[in-house]
């Protein structure tokens, strides 16, 4: 039995809505329908999605927050909704556009909370937090009220305060949002750390670049559905992907025309252009084609953008599940 | 990490201590701010007081009852009202945690709802009704022509204890009301602050079927009104049997057992915000 699993979840919201001065009528939302599918221990997942995909509905469900409309949801063999505060002494959850920290007293504090509140014995609390401090850089922070902390400041202390008592899983919903390129980097970073210490990740994003960087595991969910399940490679390499050969050339030249790919981009009229190519093709006989006709002075190969690979599943291509 | 699973969740009084405990630490950081609104508090609450004294200049008697007895029923209801607002009153506040969706970091924490929220922006100065309802009170219990015995004394406790307990069900009714429609908070106080303002006359000024309503639909009658028929020797306006005056645990505990039911399926029910 997989550590979470999920089969046919469904989960509908009933919103009332006023309709002219006395009418209401109600609407059914169905944010998701027949979830199936398992995460195993240790495993990191990335969980993607545009907006309103109902990746927030998954985890609040996963959470205990929510009760599912039909289905069966399990993490760690039990019921969430029905064992939610035994679960969560095992669970630590970040929820990026909330902070759980607490706004006028020093990051320290809210930690200490956390200790009293999950009863963590002190030798493995500051254990804990040394190792997460020291990660996150939040040393010389710790005495600051948190009201005075960046964006990206808080979210750190946030992951810490989920961390803090050894979860065996961490569910993370959009933790980048709005963070600074260091911040992200830093976060990414522990975040990989913390999975190869053994806990389970479930990251919710839409911050491609995350998943990128992070996860082996990708879920794609659409309106309620999950529409892709697999690697990450997978992803990329379906359906006509593209990567991106960037040329640089030492002086002006017209568009490069060689087998096997296409200018999609010029500049600096033609000093830099952009070579699209079949993501399932390797990059070298193109470049060795370009180098033989063309004053070839640097080069890069940019992956396909994970965003334009989604689209394309969007667009109803088949998408290649596993 | 096995050990730390086998964690038993924390009890909900130490829960709430922890909580209760941030909360004043970060009141704390507005020191200032904290005396003024005491000192206000404490002022604006005097003067309703003093209000009362002013009738009886005028009158020697409010519906039979003293100005002792009047001070003794003001202060039981003041100081129950006043130790459940300071304890569990921030359970009102539920409906803007539950608007704003901020509840949900309270629901993934390995302890129970209820007592988190009733920490929740837990307030030392709202100890300025305690203080001036149980002055009150005091001078009720000195000055009223009490035929003290054992029975009478031990009723003192008792009454504020169920009359804790009954305005903190009131409390919890409206909270779970809360989850529904969250904007129910105007409602709740009409009950809760509307409650203690009932009870803080006696139940002869009011029309019968009012206080009807405050004996067997919302039990505010409870509170102090029939414990203190006992205790000042008074007759009951509705002539009920004199056993009802010492029921007042029994209707606190059947009273909060609903309330608890009622807190427990709107909890179930709890649909958080989009995003
Ligand atoms: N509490 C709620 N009440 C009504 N509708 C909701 C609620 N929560 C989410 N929804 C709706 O469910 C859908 C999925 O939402 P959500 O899970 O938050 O999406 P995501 O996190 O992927 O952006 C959206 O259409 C959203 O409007
Ligand atoms: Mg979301």
């Amino acid at each position: 039995m997989a550590f979470i699993e999920l089969e046919g979840v469904e989960k509908t919201f009933t919103v009332r809505r006023k309709r002219g001065r006395f009418t209401r009528t109600k609407d059914e939302v169905r944010a998701v329908e027949g979830l199936t599918f398992g995460v195993e221990r240790g495993e990191m997942v990335g969980y993607i999605g545009p907006n309103g995909a109902g990746k927030s509905t998954t985890v609040k469900m996963l959470t205990g927050i929510l009760t599912p409309s039909a289905g069966r949801l399990r993490v760690a063999g039990v019921d969430p909704q029905k064992e939610r505060v035994r679960l969560a002494q095992r669970i630590g959850v970040v929820f990026g556009q909330r902070t759980t920290l607490w706004w006028d007293l020093p990051l320290r504090d809210s930690f200490t909370l956390v200790r009293r509140i999950y009863r963590i014995p002190q030798d493995r609390f500051e254990e804990n937090l040394g190792r997460c401090v020291d990660q996150l850089e939040l040393g010389p922070l710790l005495d600051t009220p948190v009201r005075q902390l960046s964006l990206g400041q808080r979210m750190r202390g946030d992951i810490t305060a989920a961390l803090l008592h050894d979860p065996e899983v961490l569910y993370l919903d959009e933790p980048t949002i709005g963070l600074d390129i260091l911040s992200k980097a830093t976060v990414r970073r522990f975040l990989a750390e913390v999975n190869a210490r053994g806990t389970t990740v479930l990251l919710t994003t839409h911050d491609l670049q995350d998943i990128e960087q992070l996860c082996r595991r990708v879920m794609v969910i659409d309106h309620g559905r999950v529409v892709y399940d697999g690697g990450l490679e997978g992803l990329q390499g379906s359906d006509g992907a593209e990567r991106t050969l960037v040329v640089d050339l030492a002086g002006p030249s017209p568009a490069i025309d060689v087998d096997g790919a296409r200018v999609v981009r010029r500049e600096g009229d033609g000093e830099r252009q952009w070579l699209a190519f079949p993501a399932g093709r390797s990059a070298a006989p193109l470049v060795a084609a370009v180098a033989e006709r063309y004053p070839l002075v640097d080069l890069s190969v940019r992956e396909p953008d994970i965003e334009d690979v989604i689209a394309r599943l969007y667009r109803g291509v088949p998408a290649q599940a596993t | 990490m096995a050990d730390i699973r086998a964690v038993r969740p924390l009890n909900p009084v130490s829960a709430y201590l922890a909580v209760a405990g941030m909360w004043a630490r970060s009141a704390l950081v507005y020191r200032l701010n904290f005396v003024l609104v005491v000192v206000v508090g404490l002022l604006v609450n005097g003067v309703e007081f003093i209000g009362i004294v002013f009738m009886f200049m005028n009158v020697p008697a409010l519906g039979g009852y003293s100005l002792p007895e009047v001070a003794l029923l003001y202060g039981a209801s003041g100081t129950a009202l006043g130790l459940c607002d300071l304890l569990f009153g921030s359970i009102e506040k539920i409906g803007s945690r539950i608007r704003d969706g901020s509840l949900d970091t309270f629901l993934v924490r390995p302890v129970r709802l209820y007592p988190q929220a009733a920490a929740d922006q837990f307030a030392l100065r709202r100890l300025n009704r305690l203080i001036q309802a149980g002055g009150v009170l005091v001078y009720g219990l000195v000055a009223a022509d009490v035929h003290w015995t054992w029975g009478r004394a031990l009723m003192i406790p008792v009454m504020l204890i169920c009359g804790t307990a009954i305005f903190e069900g009131v409390f919890t009714l409206g909270a779970a009301f809360q989850f529904w429609a969250q904007d129910a908070a105007e409602v709740q106080n009409a009950f809760t602050y509307g409650g203690n303002y009932l009870t803080q006359y006696p139940p002869t000024v009011f029309a019968k079927e009012m206080v009807r309503g405050a004996v067997f639909v919302i039990p505010l009658a409870f509170v102090d009104w029939w414990p203190a028929l006992y205790v000042l020797g008074k007759p009951d306006p509705l002539g009920l049997p004199a056993w009802t005056h010492f029921l007042s645990p029994v209707v606190a505990g059947a009273f909060c057992g609903i309330a608890a039911l009622a807190w427990r399926a709107a909890v179930r029910g709890y649909r958080s915000t989009g995003s």
